[in-house]
């Protein structure tokens, strides 16, 4: 028991990062823009974090150096591919190897250096609770911040005007355009919010996963993260499901190594691959008609012509 | 795609730099990584001796650098580019640069390439590399010694020869002490990902072990072991900092000797293609100081290291009984001889799992 109970913490702490950065990307891509730049946000929220809390003590003000670190990256993303209207898909790709640069440099300094990592919520009484207690009600702020995120999102996308606003955006510029909204404000704002998340969840890194700094210590989610946007069809639920389900499948594919099952490590640690993979064809075959990919991601909107 | 960009853009950045240098009349030493300089593992050690050789030589050669270049046909352009800028002697670091080195190498006959930790050369590309199976049977009787509850936790990299002996060098050490002792294995299948590396720790603790020793390049996994009151082994650098409570010792890459030898003999015009296996004996390798154990086990591990270093224990000492319990043939006298451990594909005695591949 106490074994699951250290499975599930682990799934959770996995997941987390994959959560926050694909939150941010879904807003991005509802309102229509495709920014592939997060891991390249992420890497430079995870340096910018790992510095401003290991120059002030504060983990805090880590997170919110690397929430600046992530939306400053994304400003240049929209300048960009917003404000001068280049390919999304260039730009984005770009963003990430300037990123990854950027955050070699930014935390050369750092390197070696070594925090305490976030502090786990404790309720006497409530943490101590066999098998549910540390699940919880001992999470690092972090874990708990992401599924207000989540929850906060889908409240905004479904359930207010703003929400609706920035969904028709997505789907149809021109007309968005027409009704009188200021399409590229919306947009600019969508992208920031991205980068906010993104620099968020490359934080989360270096402040309560592994605490120290080391170039290129995202390892790809941020592509992750991307592909999940595209796993979730483009529904805050299903990205929750899914981020959670990545997680499981990473960490239990360890354990399953750690109890000698018999099978190749190498496909196991293809397997949440692979579910990614199987998921997306049962959603397509499930689809009753239509994309569900906003109908206007990825093109290039320029008011004036 | 993320990552053969990068190599491009490297590549476009060295050729601007190259045509704007002078040709100087300073021996140009190149060297190619594979992860960043500040990888605190693999890389951050080849860069600590590319210093070192600089300062031991710097009035007389110039080096080069490219961080982050991907294995495969990638490394060929990247490899192509230090030639182009006039570099004479190249130091490729890293396993999977070696076919792209060989090609390179048979293009450029009048260039000296070293590959570490291949097994292809020509006579203008040595290799070399380090047993560090060595250190791995100094690692299992600390490990077997320590163990309270008697489970080591293994995380590997990739199932490759070199991964694979050091796990049998430390198991044939550990089941020296203790018969009964279990390791447990978990295939990361990255050198460098330390979210992955911290929860494979987390899983090998949560399964009970408690002795972490690792075969990638981040201290994630030392991090987990020192948070969760366990003990772990560093590897390829000093980890201490990172577990001052929980660090054994750690396998130290030490190339500078072996870099400076090399560049000395090249600027002697005595350089020829080799095949360096160097160990403990030529100091291609170090233990980091033994930390957090008592003397006794202190002891037996430093006993243990001067007695490889005289050359009088062999971790493959015959006879190695596979995991079938048959004797594995003995090519090399009283030990298996060389290219029996750079091929090991196999597990001995003791380790309750299966190969991958197998």
């Amino acid at each position: 028991m106490e074994l699951v109970e250290a499975i599930i913490l682990s799934v959770l702490a996995a997941s987390t990062p994959l959560l926050i950065a694909a939150t941010g990307e879904l807003v991005t891509e509802r309102s229509g823009v495709l920014n592939l730049g997060v891991e390249g946000m992420m890497i430079v929220g995870a340096a910018c974090g790992f510095g401003g809390a290991w120059l002030t003590g504060s983990i805090l003000i880590g997170a919110l150096f690397g929430i600046i670190a992530g939306v400053l990256m994304s400003l240049i993303f929209a300048l960009m591919a917003l404000g001068l209207a280049v390919n999304q898909v260039a730009t984005g790709l770009a963003l990430t190897i300037l990123g990854i640069g950027l955050s070699g440099l930014i935390g050369a300094g750092f390197v070696g250096e070594r925090l305490t990592p976030a502090a786990h919520l404790y309720i006497s009484g409530l943490t101590d609770i066999p098998l549910v207690g540390r699940v919880l009600f001992g999470e690092d702020a972090f874990v708990y911040f992401s599924i207000a995120l989540i929850v906060g999102v889908w409240w905004f996308l479904y359930r207010t005007r703003a929400g609706l606003i920035l969904r028709a955006c997505g789907d149809n510029h021109i007309s968005a355009h027409a009704l009188g909204y200021p399409v590229l404000r919306i947009r600019t704002l969508a992208v920031m919010f991205g980068g906010a998340c993104a620099g968020l969840a490359g934080a989360y890194l270096p402040l309560a996963y592994t605490p120290f700094f080391i170039p290129g210590m995202t390892a790809a989610r941020g592509w992750i993260a991307l592909a999940l946007v595209v796993f979730a069809s483009w529904r805050p639920g299903r990205l929750v499901v899914g981020a959670y389900l990545f997680g499981a499948v990473t960490i239990l594919q360890l354990h399953a190594q750690g109890w000698g099952v018999g099978i190749p490590s190498q496909f196991m640690s293809a397997l949440p691959y692979l579910a990614t993979v199987i998921v997306l064809v049962l959603l397509s075959r499930a689809r009753t008609g239509g994309s569900t990919a906003p109908a206007a991601l990825g093109i290039v909107f320029v008011p004036d012509r | 795609m993320r990552k053969s960009l990068l190599a491009l853009a490297a590549g476009l950045l060295l050729a601007g730099s190259v045509s704007a240098a002078s040709a100087a009349d300073k021996l140009k030493v190149g060297f190619i990584y594979l992860g960043p300089i500040g990888d605190l593992g693999w890389t951050y050690q080849h860069d600590q001796a590319r210093l070192a050789l600089e300062k031991e030589l710097g009035d007389k050669i110039e080096t080069t650098y490219l961080e982050n270049v991907p294995e495969g046909p990638d490394a060929e352009r990247a490899i192509e580019q230090l030639v182009r800028a006039g570099n004479k002697l190249i130091f490729t670091t890293s396993f999977g640069y070696m076919d792209p080195t060989l090609k390179v190498a048979k293009k450029y006959p009048n260039v000296h390439f070293e590959h570490a930790t291949g097994y292809k050369r020509e006579k203008n590309m040595s290799t070399y590399s380090s047993r560090w199976y060595q250190g791995r049977y100094i690692q299992g009787l600390i490990a077997a010694k320590m163990s309270k509850s008697g489970v080591l936790g293994y995380i590997g990299s990739f199932p490759i020869p070199e991964v694979v002996s050091g796990i049998n060098a430390t198991m044939i050490a550990a089941q020296s002490i203790n018969p009964n002792i279990k390791v447990k294995i978990i295939w990361a299948n990255t050198w460098f990902d330390p979210g992955k590396e911290a929860d494979a720790a987390k899983a090998l603790i949560d399964q009970g072990a408690d002795v972490i020793m690792q075969h990638t390049d981040s201290p994630a996994a030392m991090q987990i072991a020192s948070e969760r009151g366990k003990l772990a082994f560093g590897q390829d650098s000093e980890m201490i900092k990172f577990g001052p409570k929980t660090q054994l010792t750690s396998i130290l890459d030490t190339w500078a000797p072996y870099y400076i030898a090399r560049v000395k003999a090249e600027l002697d015009g005595t350089w020829k293609s080799e095949d360096t296996w160097g160990g403990l004996d030529s100091h291609m390798f170090a233990m980091a100081p033994y930390t957090n154990m008592p003397d006794d086990v202190k002891k037996i591990a430093e006993d243990a290291q001067a007695a490889i270093t005289a050359g009088k224990l062999h971790p493959f000492k015959c006879p190695v009984i596979g995991q079938d319990g048959k004797e594995i043939e003995c090519k090399g006298g009283a030990n298996l001889d060389d290219g029996q451990i750079l091929g090991m594909n196999f597990y001995v005695k003791g380790i309750d799992d299966k190969l991958p591949g197998k």
